[in-house]
């Protein structure tokens, strides 16, 4: 439906009309990339469950889950929540709803190309990068670009004298990604070989988490939380120091990833000490909102969109411990490479930060659309089956982890190391269709939503008002 | 509005990245630069090629337009006996060369120099194929490995060489290691035995010089399996390997590892046509106690991409 605005003229695009195709996109991905992920986790649970064609292979599904969930459920969560907050926070409106219109055209019709070949073993057979050079060209200027261009114009044009923290982070890490991308992918354009290439590989891993996932997520919680509560944030300046030392602290980790490559030992300390002060930027978000809180603890509770964005807050607590400590080199060479490292990556991914867009997805779709949310209850399934899905996932994979790690300093027989994991095998598999299910009601009730929820009049907030169902 | 804060923030930010860029990304590249390559690094640059993936050469990623490695017992020009036997790296005419031959400093300061003035390797040209081989020489008192350019000096052919080395002595090793990349084998396994513990069972670890000129590296991170960077010290029986890739509950009741029957292709050895279904349903039955022994694995034909697989594990994974 949103189709038609492609070729309209700008003045004449409802605002919002980007958001809401984003949002409905990124759900859309949401639910295929945890349903490959099930099917992946179902693999190496039941290796004998579907043989015979390369098309269902876990060497070719891995990678679709991975970038699915990445390119397709978080940064376009993440776009989608752009093009609403920018705007909002800068008193404006969206420099161009028909670039973003165009820009989740583009990124739909290029992600579902690199996946597909990506499905087919057509790879450039790099961790995170595997999607091929002239895709990624395509994502560099039909996909990142269009998105930092509108993002920046929106907030030079804002009609506000200060940027919130919020603004300041969305204009710095869609810049960041750009670099970061560029950089990521130029051993393939370059022909860059040998630990050149393997260090640039990781440098994108990295900097993909550190400079676009967690920060932009954080970002997002900045702006729900107040908005929600009505409380204002506790402090800009706390935000501040968020924000800075993001940048100073976490772009400098990458070498952390390839602790027992032979990479210089300059580097790998560096690494090192640079990730444990990562618990600088950790804390001061952390506290900022929880402090924020002050006195609307109950909304936990009661409001849906709270209730995921404290949890996704909640969940960077443990996140930052592990992340801070387990890449030194005193805990790293005993979990490098195991389950802990799948269950680390769930964490930040699929518990902190998808919590958090979560609950800006569903916040944004209700204020756009002028829409009460469909079925409270069916959120609330939503909610529980995400969180013990994730919960069940995570500790079977940091045990699953653990045991390897053992294995690992004992020296036993790999093969008994494979036997003991597979209880943990079955139990991620469990876990992981439990949070494709709740994905699966999601995507049912925002639909309902937008078509049959109740309508919000003009100046009101979606939660403020009672359920009338 | 005089006081714009987006302009000084701006440029902030660059600033603050470009340090950190120049700190994370050019200050390594010194180190890497000087690396000299090893034995391991050259044999891998030049028995994958320009590179593995999908390129120009290998849009569809099936390994086609690689070198082929073969092990040889004589010359291929005078026919004289070759003891022990040597390996050799055929160009054959279009295909291009590797990133050590290409960009000579990628094997570092002291090998290229080798390479180029006593191993004639700047003399190459991809439009006529050539054969290289890796020999030993002496700088400063100190051995190196280079590259050695058998086309210009010893005259060899690229056809001549594949001639004398016969089908049973040829490697599909830049093939092999293609399979690897697009079966996603590295998503379980790694190239990588780790510094702190893995010396006993998996071996050596890789030194600074041993990825030159390699791409993708791709030794993983994240292992569910062992690290096959030594298994063929390990294990080196092809039919092992044969059965364990057509099933590796063949070999191993409890492993997770997928079957990777369909690298068989539709036809065996024989030009017969596969029966997968047959195979199944007799192995089903073997499971459930009713058969004896499983049923036979096909033997696959000598341009299927298992027979290159199990070339570049049995060449290249010592
Ligand atoms: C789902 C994970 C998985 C994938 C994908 C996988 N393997 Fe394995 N592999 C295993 C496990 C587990 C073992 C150990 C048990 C066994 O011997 O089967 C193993 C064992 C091996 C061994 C024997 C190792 C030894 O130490 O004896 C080799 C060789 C091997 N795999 C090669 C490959 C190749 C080549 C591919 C890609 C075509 C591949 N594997 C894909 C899981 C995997
Ligand atoms: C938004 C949600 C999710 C995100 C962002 C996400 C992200 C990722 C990432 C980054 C990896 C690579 C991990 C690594 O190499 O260390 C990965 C692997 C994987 N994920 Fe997810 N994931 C999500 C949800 C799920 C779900 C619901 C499942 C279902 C079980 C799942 C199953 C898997 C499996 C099986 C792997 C492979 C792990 C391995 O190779 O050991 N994921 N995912």
């Amino acid at each position: 439906m949103l189709i038609k605005y492609l070729f309209a003229k700008n003045e004449d695009i409802p605002a919002g009309s980007s958001s809401v195709f984003f949002g409905f996109s990124a759900i859309f991905w949401f639910v295929i990339g945890t349903g490959l992920g099930s099917f992946n986790a179902a693999k190496l649970a039941f290796p004998d469950w579907v043989t015979g064609s390369e098309m269902f292979a876990f060497g070719h599904m891995r990678q679709v889950h991975v970038l699915a969930v990445i390119l397709g459920w978080i940064s376009m969560a993440f776009a989608m929540t752009m093009m609403y907050m920018t705007p909002a926070l800068g008193n404006t409106k969206l420099w161009s709803e028909k670039l973003g219109l165009w820009n989740a055209f583009i990124w739909n019709v290029g992600l579902s190309l690199g996946l597909f070949l990506l499905w087919m073993g057509i790879t450039s057979g790099r961790e995170y990068s595997d999607i091929i050079w002239p895709v990624d060209l395509a994502i560099m200027f039909g996909v990142l670009l269009p998105l930092g261009i509108n993002v920046w114009m929106t907030i030079a044009h804002r009609r506000t004298q200060g940027i919130y923290i919020t603004n300041w982070f969305f204009g710095a890490c869609v810049f960041f990604i750009i670099v970061v991308f560029a950089v990521g992918q130029s051993p393939e354009l370059f022909n860059l070989t040998g630990l050149t290439e393997a260090y640039m590989t990781f440098w994108f891993a990295h900097n993909v988490l550190g400079l676009w996932i967690t920060p932009v997520a954080a970002a997002i919680a900045y702006y729900t939380i107040p908005k929600l509560t009505g409380n204002p944030l506790y402090s800009h300046r706390i935000g501040h120091l968020h924000f800075w030392s993001i940048i100073a602290f976490y772009s400098t980790p990458a070498s952390h990833h390839l602790m027992s490559a032979p990479l210089p030992e300059w580097l790998k300390s560096f690494a090192s000490v640079e990730g444990v002060l990562i618990l600088i930027p950790a804390v001061a978000f952390v506290a900022n909102i929880l402090l924020t809180m002050k006195g609307k603890w109950s909304m936990f509770v009661e409001n849906i969109e709270t209730k995921f964005s404290i949890t996704g807050v909640l969940l960077a607590i443990p996140l930052n411990m592990q992340g801070g400590f387990q890449q030194t080199r005193a805990i790293n060479w005993y979990i490098h490479g195991t389950g802990w490292i799948v269950a680390h990556a769930h964490l930040a991914l699929l518990g902190m930060s998808t919590f958090l867009e979560i609950a800006a997805v569903y916040f944004g779709l209700q204020q756009i659309l002028r829409r009460k949310l469909y079925s409270l209850a069916l959120a609330n399934f939503h909610y529980w089956f995400v969180l013990i899905g994730f919960c069940i996932y995570w500790i079977s994979m940091t045990i699953a982890g653990l045991i390897q790690g053992a294995g690992k300093i004992y020296e036993v027989p790999y093969i008994d190391v494979v036997v003991a994991e597979h209880p943990y095998m079955i139990a991620r598999w469990v876990g992981g269709t439990m949070v494709f299910t709740g994905n699966l009601v999601w995507l049912y009730n925002m639909y309902m939503t937008a078509r049959e929820g109740t309508v919000v009049p003009a100046g009101r907030y979606a939660h403020e008002m009672a359920y009338e169902r | 509005m005089a006081f714009q804060q987006h302009k000084l923030g701006a440029a902030a930010i660059g600033g603050m990245l470009g340090l950190s860029m120049t700190i994370t990304l050019m200050f390594p590249s010194f180190d890497f630069r000087s690396a000299e390559s090893t034995w391991v690094g050259l044999d891998k640059s030049l028995s994958n090629g320009r590179v593995i993936g999908f390129s120009y050469e290998d849009p569809t990623v099936t390994g086609a337009n690689k070198p082929i490695t073969v092990i040889l017992d004589k010359d291929p020009k005078t026919g004289e006996k070759i003891d022990p036997p040597m390996r050799a790296y055929v160009y054959e005419p279009g295909v291009p060369f590797a990133p050590a031959v290409r960009h000579p400093a990628n094997t570092g300061p002291t090998v290229s120099q080798l390479s180029l003035s006593v191993g004639k390797m700047g003399e190459a040209t991809e439009a006529q194929g050539a054969v290289f081989a890796i020999n030993r020489g002496e700088v400063n008192g100190k051995d190196w490995d280079y590259i050695e350019n058998l086309t210009a000096l010893k005259g060899w052919t690229p056809a001549d060489t594949l001639r004398a080395a016969t089908d049973e002595n040829t490697r599909y090793v830049g093939k092999g290691k293609t399979v690897y990349i697009t079966e996603g084998c590295w998503w379980c396994h790694t190239l990588l035995p780790e510094q702190t513990q893995d010396w006993q069972i998996f071996g050596a670890p890789p030194m600074l010089g041993d990825f030159n000129g390699e791409m993708p590296t791709a030794f993983g991170s994240d292992r569910k399996a062992p690290d096959i960077l030594h298994v063929a010290s390990r294990n080196s029986s092809r039919e092992w390997m044969d059965m364990h890739f057509f099933n590796p509950r063949l070999v191993q009741p409890n492993s997770i590892m997928p079957r990777f029957d369909y690298l068989w292709g539709e036809t065996d050895a024989h030009g017969n046509k596969i029966d997968f279904d047959k195979w199944r349903t007799e192995y089903k039955e073997y499971r459930a106690g009713t058969r004896i022994y499983p049923p036979e694995i096909p033997e696959y034909a000598g341009n299927s991409e298992v027979r290159a697989l199990v070339d570049w594990i049995l060449t290249s994974l010592k």
